[in-house]
């Protein structure tokens, strides 16, 4: 297991690397730079700017350097922990990342979790009772599920916690909790806030984890020792999870790391609709205005948890399948 | 010729045929099928089949309600023609919004294959011929208006063009990606190998959305219409390929020490050649099926960067940018009807989930649905 582990740990590092590149490329490619945009702003205050200051900027900001440097210089202060300065929140990036980080963090845990909670009960059920009328509408909610945008899922359940509730829906706290330290009440509140972005993020990867678990317990239950099982007279729940259901939930690890990047992009866009404090409306406001360092750090920190919880799934499916510790 | 095998009549089916029965087996694949088709004319069609233009104001109806069609009138009359009831607006003295109420005195009959308003179809030549019209008097909104006054359902129609047009056109392209990269890789192996593969676990274990929205951002303002359209397209493919690669990459080293491209490799065939003249024609069905399940991810990619403001711009009408209208609060709970477009996004990638999933396991050859 420790090599398997070892080895793992190493082959995220080119991954990382890869990763850090492709978003260093993505947020060089708009036109202009933090220099060019810094100026825009200050000439538009009618501040006069002298060839020299530009100069000045530009090599504070290593822009007269080639494109490798940059770079280099860039990921080396990611990795020291030094994000650099966001323009549009007037704070070093370092301060803005973390608390929205966990918030994303949390939000999609939680929804993971929802997910699971829904889909392995209802993946059994349509299973086992296959072709029956419940399993035909299983399916089908679990379709419209798949269907719906995320976005537009948030839209209706703002609609429907308004109109048939009478409840206004956004934000993680309500405005009374929003600037006070943590205290039960708060967690309480926040709790109550939780449920609807989790359930909207979550219930995207609903259908095909339930498909996925559908698909294998098929191809177990239909196996001779189930049958013979059945034919020795073992209980039918006793079976089904001692047996069948162990062996088609390992397969269904790896789909973790399958419904991780949905589940993140899902968050990014439910949070800018229901106005959360979590890293996608921070990402696509440093987006439009430029704020490359802040968008950067987004980018890169959000990459990072995907492969990170890729990795962590990938143990965790090594750790209930000897097979593939010795592959 | 004996007499005997004259008299024994053989079934003959080609491999062909056999996926079309599996597939006509699988009823709801055939019916998101004639869905699509549907929904792909009318949209090729739009500026017949929709009233009025995408840019065309009603004055006299802005945010105002879906229209219901009627049948029978005021007296309780069964009509033939189906006809419908201009608004009266009033303002609401709680909300300061237009409330709109139907008026029985103004009856406005709709008329088929009639003249309405001009257009230019397909670029092509004028006309004023409409599916459904009440000609010059009255106003017709059947998904009723925003708050421009546009007609909701012209618009819905007219965005079904390029929303649907977009998931087809980034499928193409993805299919391209997918199997250059995925055949180069499965086909000669070693070091190219290992970095189509390399590359393509980064890719999958990338989010998608916040790197599309980091990609449409870094589009210029200054693009016109037609190029942000297609960047946004190539933006799609970008990330859409890695999965179809992986599928064609395994399909191909499978197919390596097949006998048949041994012998088209003896007898002289270039790379190309044995790729796609040998190799992709054995398993093209199956990728056709994998294509139509990629279609769902572009249209919804589309829809979501669109929403957010930094996809496609209006005066483009998409099912996205018609959506921009309900981002907020109060515009969702005041006309919840701006949410229809939706509805459109949510049938049509649900009818391709159902067309793929048929097609799947109608191009399989071992497969056994729908035949118990």
């Amino acid at each position: 297991m420790n090599s398997y582990i070892t080895r793992r740990l190493l082959g995220m590092v080119p991954t990382l690397i890869l990763i850090s590149m492709i978003v260093f490329v993505v947020i060089q490619l708009p036109p202009g730079d933090i220099v060019t945009s810094t100026l825009d702003r200050m000439q538009a205050q009618g501040v006069e700017v002298s060839a020299e200051q530009i100069q000045n900027l530009r090599a504070q900001y290593n822009l007269d350097q080639p494109m490798v440097l940059q770079y280099l210089s860039w990921i080396g202060n990611f990795v020291t922990g030094d994000m650099g300065y966001s323009y549009l929140f007037s704070r070093p990036v370092n301060e803005l990342v973390w608390e929205r980080l966990g918030y994303t963090l949390l939000i999609t845990v939680s929804a993971l979790l929802f997910t699971w909670a829904v889909a392995v009960p209802a993946g059994i059920y349509s299973a086992v009772r296959q072709y029956s009328v419940g399993d035909y509408v299983l399916t089908t909610v679990m379709l419209m599920g798949l269907a719906t945008p995320s976005f537009l899922l948030a839209l209706v359940a703002m609609y429907i916690g308004y109109e048939w509730f009478g409840i206004s829906i956004g934000g993680l706290f309500s405005p009374e909790y929003r600037d006070v330290p943590w205290s039960l009440a708060r967690v309480g509140d926040f709790l109550s806030h939780l449920w609807i972005p989790m359930v909207v993020v979550g219930l995207g990867g609903t259908a095909s984890t339930m498909r996925i678990l559908r698909a294998n317990l098929l191809d177990e239950l239909n196996k001779p020792y189930v049958v013979t099982a059945r034919a020795k007279g073992v209980k039918p729940i006793k079976l089904l999870i001692k047996y069948p259901l162990r062996i088609a939930i390992n397969p269904f690890i790896s789909t973790i790391g399958l419904l991780l990047p949905a589940l993140i992009s899902g968050e990014a866009i439910v949070s800018i609709v229901l106005g959360l404090p979590t890293t996608g409306p921070a990402l696509i406001e440093a987006l439009i205005n430029q704020d490359m360092y802040l968008a950067g750090s987004f980018l890169m920190l959000l990459s990072i948890l995907t492969v990170v919880g890729m990795l962590l799934s990938d143990l965790l499916l090594a750790w209930a399948d000897p097979r593939i510790r010795y592959e | 010729m004996s007499e005997l095998a004259a008299d024994i009549q053989f079934e003959a089916v080609s491999p062909r045929q056999l996926a079309w029965i599996r597939f006509k087996r699988h009823r709801l694949a055939m019916v998101s099928g004639g869905f699509l088709i549907f929904i792909y004319l009318t949209a090729a069609l739009c500026e017949f089949i929709t009233p009025y233009g995408t840019d065309t104001r009603n004055v006299q109806a802005i945010n105002a309600p879906p229209m219901s069609v009627h049948f029978f009138d005021k007296a309780g009359e069964f009509q033939l023609r189906p006809f419908v009831y201009g608004y009266d607006m009033h303002i609401n003295a709680d909300t300061w919004m237009r409330d709109y109420i139907e008026n029985p005195e103004k009856r406005y009959p709709i008329y088929f294959l009639a003249r309405g308003e001009r257009y230019e179809f397909w670029n092509l030549f004028y006309s004023d011929i409409h599916l459904f019209t009440t000609g010059k008097e009255g106003y017709l909104h059947l998904f009723g208006t925003d708050q421009l006054g546009r007609d909701l359902f012209s618009r819905v129609f007219y965005g079904a063009r390029v929303s649907l047009s977009i998931g087809i056109l980034g499928v193409t392209l993805t299919l391209f990606l997918g199997v250059l990269l995925g055949g180069l890789a499965g086909y000669i192996g070693g070091l190219v190998d290992r970095i189509v593969q390399r590359v393509i676990e980064v890719l999958q274990s990338l989010p998608t959305l916040p790197l599309w929205m980091a990609l449409s951002a870094a589009l210029p303002v200054s693009w016109s219409s037609l190029g942000v359209y297609f960047g946004i397209t190539i933006i799609l493919s970008l990330f859409g390929w890695p999965a179809l690669a992986r599928q064609v990459r395994g399909k191909f080293l499978a197919l390596r020490e097949e006998d048949f491209v041994m012998s088209a490799r003896l007898l002289g065939a270039g790379r190309m050649r044995v790729i796609f003249k040998h190799m992709l024609p054995s398993f093209n069905s199956h990728m056709i099926a994998t294509a139509t399940l990629a279609v769902p991810g572009m249209i919804l990619g589309e829809t979501a960067l669109s929403f957010l403001g930094i996809g496609l711009r209006p005066p483009v009408v998409s099912w996205g940018v018609l959506m921009q209208q309900a981002q907020n609060y109060q515009v969702i709970v005041l006309t919840p009807w701006l949410l229809l477009p939706g509805l459109f996004v949510v049938l049509t990638v649900m009818a391709f989930n159902l067309l793929g999933d048929g097609l799947r396991d109608a191009v399989d050859p071992y497969s056994t649905a729908g035949q118990d």
